[in-house]
């Protein structure tokens, strides 16, 4: 392809099928905030400053090729590391200690784990022999859990099994054997009644209360009930935005943040959660297409890991505001209004970006 | 190359994954479908549910006005405070505030609170003061409403509170014509359904399911001055007398309507207070024997049975008659005198021989058209019939007292309906206390027999009668004195009723009054004492506020012009 486009449009190595379905997502995101933010205009100013943020940090890494990404990737795990620690001894929040206080702003340490993890796995077994070796695999293991560990202590169950599960899926992406994924997938299963005992009795309530959400209606049951009634009363084509009934008179806890979907569900019926869905799945297909087409382990499984892990949050997110899991305080990706998780997505949409646009660039 | 691909991850897991988060996305569609088209109408419905709410819409209970349109009973908007007490208690930083507002006790709130609460509807403070609503309304505290309501004013207070009754604090008549007439004035409350948030707080009105019927107005035949005066007159009359009780009814001739009816004692219906004996509309809950004032209609019997007119003569000497070991008194010895005289002097003896001469099925027809033993009709809760016994176990003895009013017991209502009947030429008119009430007249009396009784009636406040007391300056006035003993366990004991019947103008009656006085303690106790200046009083005002001419209203003016022109001879 010889220069048929001027210098400039090539120079910002944008993904462009990416840019414009995040663009929409974000979009449709502030208009639907709008609404479960009781018309709040302050509220949606600042998502979308987030998110202008967010973007340029995509922007910027999309220029940084992957091979300088790679060099940094130590560096910014050990970062993430000292941070954790730090949340141990300074961190700030009501019962729990995830925050980070940073004087200007208030800054979650396990955000820069979201990326640091897979980004070591990567790094990790880039250079090695595929599909690793056992050896390789409980070093790799090794880097997932040490973080995990320090996040759910915090405590932060929710935040800590995403993380977990994004170091898993680089694993798994690296073509880890079938017979380790059983044997991984069994150790997982035995050790789920261990976990009842580590949980904190918040967590275990709310294990309880997905199990039986009636036996606690207007207390831990009450965002799944109500959760489920906007969803169910949405219909196929919506009420209509702005005129959802359980979000606007406040029925849905969290209903901007967590439980934005239910508000989504709510207004926009079915045909919106479709929609939502189809660009999420454009999204993470997407993605999986650029790693298909990264020449090297590192950039592939970093492409790939990113992408997997952005749908688990869709996944999650739905399945707990529809009922089906419980409820753990995951965001709906780039439309739940909530700081530092927008941006580190975006820094991955961004990682992306650079991926495939230095795809033929070889290093 | 080669190199390259044997060391790089392998694509198929892409694959793989990619399968496996479609499959999951599927299963989350899946369950998106269950939830909003198979679940929807349910959910929907749970929704629906849980915000919408149907609330009752107060309406205004109908105002009471006199004849005039001026308001006796009006209903003004006020603000009442009840609590959710489960959310209330949740927030029991917001008891202390709300408690403060309200004037009462925190700890005692927060008792009455914990008491009730599995419930969800707690009155705490009924009609508030506005300023206290809004300092509530302005706190916005957990679990506290307020709730528009209606509260009843009464703004002629005790004048007008025996026949205006009053409202309980749910708005709902519990004596007098607010009882009798609940069911207009009240209204139908209205029902609409509103959207509420999560804290109970209306956000939106959907639609009106019944639209509020407000209460209609209730015109009154009492005119407020009247009513006024008479009042005023009776609580002299009973605070000079020492008097325990007393009524006055003050009827209009022509239509049968009440245009002023008081009683002493009396009480404020805004603040009612039900253990004095104040309550009671005694001049229709109260009976009594009447006395002398039965005597028009014994003599009115009398004339009926063609056996005696006007100037039959009868002898009273020496002022007392035996009847089966009873004796019966006059005053003092009237000697031979007339049936006119009879009434004139208010003879006992006299109108004993009288009436002894009649058969007593004729005298019992007498009363009883008149509307003895009966209750008037008048609506009027708790109206008493009185008591009049028949005729067929009439002793000789008790013929005799019933011509002299006694043995018989009535109401000052029944009296005022049979006085305004001989007035009005034996046209006998149910007393009704609401305008537009259709009233015929009964003809009970022949007329030129009632016109017989009328005349002898004036000569009750000529010279030589007993109710001198009760003339009014420049009118003719008939009527007739009472004064009966009252009945006691042991007999009769020296305790007194002193009262006055009577009409006026005399030419062309109009109104009638009727005054009760029970058990003056003083010095004076005939009714021509003591009820017949009362009358007086009364029925001055009243003609002069009805624009009701002089009798001799020519004669007067003429007089006056005579008098004005002074210059000529």
């Amino acid at each position: 392809m010889k220069r048929v486009l001027p210098g400039w449009v090539k120079w910002p190595r944008l993904d462009f099928p990416l840019l414009v379905s995040l663009l929409l997502l974000m979009g449709f995101g502030l208009l639907v905030l709008y609404s479960a933010s009781g018309q709040d205009m302050s509220v949606v100013y600042r998502q979308a400053i987030r998110l202008a943020v967010g973007l340029a940090v995509m922007l910027l890494l999309s220029q940084v090729p992957p091979h300088i990404l790679r060099l940094w990737t130590p560096w910014l795990y050990s970062l993430g590391m000292v941070l954790l620690l730090a949340t141990w001894f300074f961190g700030v929040g009501r019962s729990t200690s995830r925050w980070l206080d940073l004087g200007l702003f208030r800054f979650q340490p396990s955000e820069i784990m979201k990326l640091g993890i897979p980004m070591m796995v990567a790094w990790y077994l880039h250079p090695r022999r595929l599909p690793p070796d056992l050896l390789n695999m409980l070093v790799s293991i090794a880097i997932v859990l040490a973080p995990v560990l320090l996040i759910a202590q915090q405590p932060d169950l929710g935040t800590s099994l995403l993380v977990a599960a994004s170091g898993g899926l680089t694993l798994f992406l690296a073509g880890m054997r079938w017979r380790f994924i059983l044997v991984a997938a069994g150790l997982a299963a035995a050790a789920a009644p261990a976990l009842w005992f580590v949980m904190h009795e918040y967590q275990r309530n709310r294990v309880r209360t997905f199990l039986d959400p009636e036996s606690d209606p207007l207390g831990s049951g009450w965002n799944i009930i109500q959760s489920k009634i906007a969803v169910g009363s949405g219909g196929i084509l919506g009420k209509g935005w702005l005129n959802g009934t359980q979000s606007n008179l406040e029925f849905i806890p969290e209903r901007h943040t967590d439980f934005i979907l239910a508000v989504l569900s709510e207004e926009f019926g079915l045909v919106g959660v479709l929609a939502l869905f189809t660009v999420y799945v454009y999204i993470t297909g997407r993605g999986l297409y650029i790693a298909s087409n990264a020449r090297n382990t590192y950039a592939r499984l970093l492409a790939g890991s990113l992408s997997l892990t952005f749908f688990v949050y869709v996944l999650v997110n739905g399945g707990m505001v529809s009922g089906t899991l419980p409820v753990v305080g995951v965001p709906l990706p780039l439309v739940s209004y909530g700081g530092t998780s927008i941006v580190t997505l975006l820094a991955g949409f961004g990682i992306l970006m650079s991926i495939y646009g230095h795809r033929n660039f070889i290093r | 190359m080669n190199r390259e691909q044997k060391n790089i991850a392998p694509v198929s897991r892409l694959y793989a994954f990619l399968l496996l988060f479609l499959l999951c996305s599927v299963a989350l569609v899946a369950r998106a479908v269950n939830l909003q088209v198979m679940d929807s109408e349910f959910l929907q419905e749970q929704g629906e549910a849980r915000f919408l709410r149907e609330v009752k819409v107060p309406t205004r209970r109908g105002n009471i006005l006199d004849r005039n349109g001026e308001p006796l009973a009006v209903s003004t908007p006020v603000d009442s405070v009840w609590v959710n007490p489960r959310e209330l208690l949740q927030a029991p930083e917001d008891i202390i505030p709300l408690a403060a507002a309200i004037g009462v006790d925190a700890e005692e709130v927060e008792r009455r609170l914990t008491q009730r609460s599995s419930r969800e509807f707690v009155w705490l403070s009924r009609r508030l003061h506005p300023d206290v609503a809004a300092k509530i309304e302005s706190l916005n505290l957990h679990g506290v409403f307020l709730q528009k309501e209606y509260r009843r004013f009464y703004p002629a207070g005790e004048v007008t509170s025996h026949v205006i009754g009053f409202t309980n604090i749910d708005d709902v008549g519990q004596e007098g014509l607010e009882l009798a007439y609940n069911d207009w004035l009240q209204g139908k409350p209205g029902l609409k359904r509103v959207i509420r948030d999560r804290l109970g707080r209306t956000v939106e009105n959907v639609e009106m399911l019944r639209q509020a019927v407000p209460g209609q107005d209730l015109s009154l035949t009492i005119d407020r001055r009247l009513q006024y005066l008479a009042y005023r007159e009776l609580k002299r009359t009973v605070l000079k007398h020492g008097a325990r009780s007393g009524s006055v009814v003050l009827l209009d001739i022509d239509s049968g309507e009440v245009l002023a009816m008081v009683n002493q004692p009396s009480y404020n219906p805004n603040q009612p207070d039900f253990d004095s004996g104040g309550l009671r509309n005694r001049a229709v809950t109260d009976v009594f024997e009447p006395g002398s004032m039965m005597k028009p209609f014994a003599i009115a019997a009398a004339l009926e049975s063609g056996k005696f007119t006007p100037t039959t003569p009868v002898d009273t000497t020496p002022g007392w008659i035996r009847i089966s070991g009873y004796t019966i008194k006059d005053h003092r010895n009237y000697g031979p005198i007339d049936v006119t005289r009879i009434i004139t002097k208010s003879s006992n003896v006299g109108v004993t021989k009288v009436a002894l001469q009649l058969e007593p099925e004729q005298m019992w027809s007498t009363y009883d058209r008149f509307g003895f033993g009966d209750v008037t009709g008048s609506g009027f809760p708790g109206e008493s019939a009185g008591v009049l016994r028949n005729y067929r176990r009439w002793r000789k003895v008790e013929q005799a007292t019933l011509a002299y009013g006694y043995g018989i017991s009535v109401t000052t209502l029944q009296l005022a309906e049979a006085f305004a009947a001989l007035a009005d030429d034996g046209r006998l008119r149910r007393p009704s206390l609401i305008q537009g009430a259709t009233n015929p007249a009964i003809s009970v009396l022949n007329p030129r027999i009632a016109r017989q009784v009328a005349a002898m009636l004036e000569t009750v406040t000529g010279p030589e009668g007993t109710g001198k007391a009760a003339r009014v300056e420049n009118y003719r006035v008939s009527g007739k004195t009472g004064t009966s003993r009252k009945a006691s366990a042991s007999g009769y004991a020296s305790r007194y009723i002193a009262s006055f019947a009577g009409f006026a103008p005399s030419s062309d009656p109009r109104l009638v009054c009727i005054v009760m006085i029970n058990d003056p303690t003083g010095s004076q106790f005939y009714g021509g004492q003591v009820a017949a200046p009362l009358f007086s009083a009364v029925m001055s005002g009243a003609l002069r506020l009805m624009n009701i001419p002089p009798d001799n209203y020519a004669g007067l003016l003429a007089h006056a012009s005579r008098k004005s022109d002074g210059s000529e001879p």
